[in-house]
């Protein structure tokens, strides 16, 4: 085996093993590490192919961003004696086939699209490329996805803070506690 | 001169003559591992004496003089006591995250430490996305420190963990932002090409006033991520005991404590990459002798040198300043901080874009 295979299928069953993990602890925020874990394996893929950058977004969005999000709200609202109660088998029964069927779906699409293979080696993207087409009006650019992703982002922004500050003046008789 | 390119070359051709390539590459990652551990460890090791000199300078104090030659040795006494303390255990706490969270904050520092360029030629792993990857692997230390808060089963811990986290991540916004106006200056983001564009002069020099305002907001910004005083309100002693590692004992507290310095030393050296030029020497325009005398002095001492300084300046802060509060800190950020950061980086543009830098 190649250094490159190794790593993959250590990578690989990295992502499996907690992925399985993450749905099936009972302790919410060990769920959140596992999940930490699946991500950070998936970024170490992304660095195997060469492109860094959408490595380290990953590393920087979800490791960083998200998974930080998600353990903040746990500090905030769960206790650590708390522990869920083991799901039925009825649900775990039906859970394990939906995600089989997804699984067996994407797999088939991935087996019968035709990857052309090359046998040149893994180039590094250039940073300026990428700045470049996100920025491009033209047939490959990526201008118009951008601008709508970034109008979504502030409409949910606005509403966000809309939401936090729960309407307008405070009436007199809800403060009577 | 002082080129280590060759020397790293040769070791490479050695080890391939010798063996298959995948061990050739087991031993090279094997070689840099260790030698990084060290430099770590030492670096860590001298830190902590340097901060508590500098501090007793401070207060007028002498600061430890008794372990070997001006108290050098006192941080190596300090680390085989904190290697032979008693790992208490916790009962109520959750044992695996409460293990787990040391790891995840030095090994953040520990990868981040690996893209920086101490020399010419002495640079484990140029990535074309340089400073971007050392943001995005020190952002991963906050989780650590959040898990120890949450795993230590302790109200002080806990606030601790809460009050570190929502600091660095409000201030990685400042941080980036700071570097990217110097990432418009260099037109690259990776180290070795920002290193390089600062033969002809440093970037806080070549970028006018931006670029001063970008490293005066970077160190503020950085000594905050880094949970330093005077925003080290995550383990303030007067109030939270020591905050999110209070449960932590022996080994585990040194990992925390380690990792501390050495992201203090981490932010340090990418203040000297991206400003200061990193391990290039100072040069004057036209002044060929003054240039020629500045090179014959080692590039690895330049990049030490360099970081010492924005180190000394960092621990200047620390005992200068009294500690901000929780409201004062996020004030700092969101109120002045970002909105300078941001018209900042549309000045440095603009310059860029009508060529007045130099």
């Amino acid at each position: 085996m190649t250094i490159n295979q190794v790593m993959f299928v250590l990578f690989s069953v990295m992502i499996i093993v907690f992925s399985v993990l993450t749905v099936t602890s009972r302790r919410i925020l060990r769920a959140a590490v596992y999940l930490l874990f699946v991500l950070v394996s998936t970024a170490g893929l992304y660095f195997m192919l060469n492109f860094q950058f959408l490595a380290a977004v990953q590393l920087t969005l979800y490791a960083g961003g998200i998974v930080v999000l998600i353990i903040f709200s746990i500090l905030l609202t769960s206790h650590i004696s708390q522990k869920f109660e083991p799901v039925g088998w009825k649900k775990s029964l039906f859970s394990a086939l939906a995600a089989m069927a997804g699984a067996i779906i994407t797999i088939i699409t991935i087996l019968d699209f035709k990857f052309s293979a090359t046998a040149e080696a893994a180039r590094e993207i250039d940073m300026r490329l990428i700045g470049k087409s996100l920025l491009s009006v033209e047939y490959d650019g990526y201008v118009l996805p951008f601008e709508v992703i970034s109008i979504l982002l502030i409409a949910a922004m606005v509403a966000a803070i809309v939401i936090a500050k729960k309407g307008g003046p405070k009436k007199t008789e809800t403060q009577t506690l | 001169m002082f080129d280590f390119a060759p020397l790293t070359k040769w070791i490479d051709t050695v080890l391939h003559n010798a063996m298959s390539p995948f061990w050739a590459v087991v031993v090279e990652m094997l070689i840099v591992g260790v030698l990084i551990l060290l430099f770590y460890a030492l670096i860590g090791l001298f830190l902590v004496y340097a901060e508590r000199k500098v501090c007793a300078f401070m207060q007028n104090r002498l600061g430890p003089n008794r372990v070997g030659p001006f108290g050098l040795f006192q941080t190596i006494a300090d680390l085989v006591k904190l290697l032979l303390v008693e790992l208490v255990p916790i009962r109520n706490a959750d044992k695996f995250l409460f293990n787990l969270a040391p790891f995840i904050v030095i090994t953040a520092s520990f990868m981040a430490i690996a893209a920086i360029p101490f020399a010419k030629g002495l640079h484990a792993i140029d990535l074309n996305i340089g400073i971007f990857y050392v943001i995005a692997v020190s952002a991963m230390g906050v989780i650590g420190i959040l898990l120890a808060g949450w795993a230590s089963n302790n109200k002080y811990s806990l606030i601790g963990a809460m009050r570190s986290g929502a600091q660095i991540v409000s201030y990685e916004l400042s941080v980036g932002l700071s570097l990217i106006t110097m990432v418009i200056l260099a037109g690259s983001m990776q180290l070795s090409v920002i290193v390089e564009g600062q033969a002809t002069g440093w970037f806080i020099f070549k970028g006018h006033i931006p670029a001063f305002i970008a490293f005066i907001v970077f160190l503020v910004a950085s000594t905050a991520e880094t949970n330093r005083g005077p925003f080290d309100l995550a383990e303030a002693e007067s109030e939270l005991t020591a905050g999110y590692h209070t449960e932590y004992s022996g080994i585990k507290f040194a990992f925390f404590f380690l990792a501390e310095y050495m992201n203090m030393f981490i932010v340090a050296s990418i203040a000297a990459t991206v400003f200061l030029g990193g391990w290039m020497p100072f040069h004057v325009g036209n002044w060929d002798g003054f240039n020629a005398v500045m090179d014959f002095i080692p590039p690895f001492v330049w990049y030490i040198v360099k970081t010492f300084f924005v180190v000394f300046l960092m621990m200047w802060f620390k005992w200068t300043f009294p500690r901000l509060r929780i409201d004062q800190l996020l004030t700092l950020e969101w109120k002045y901080l970002l909105p300078i950061n941001l018209v900042n980086v549309l000045i440095m543009a603009f310059i860029v874009l009508m060529g007045w830098h130099f």
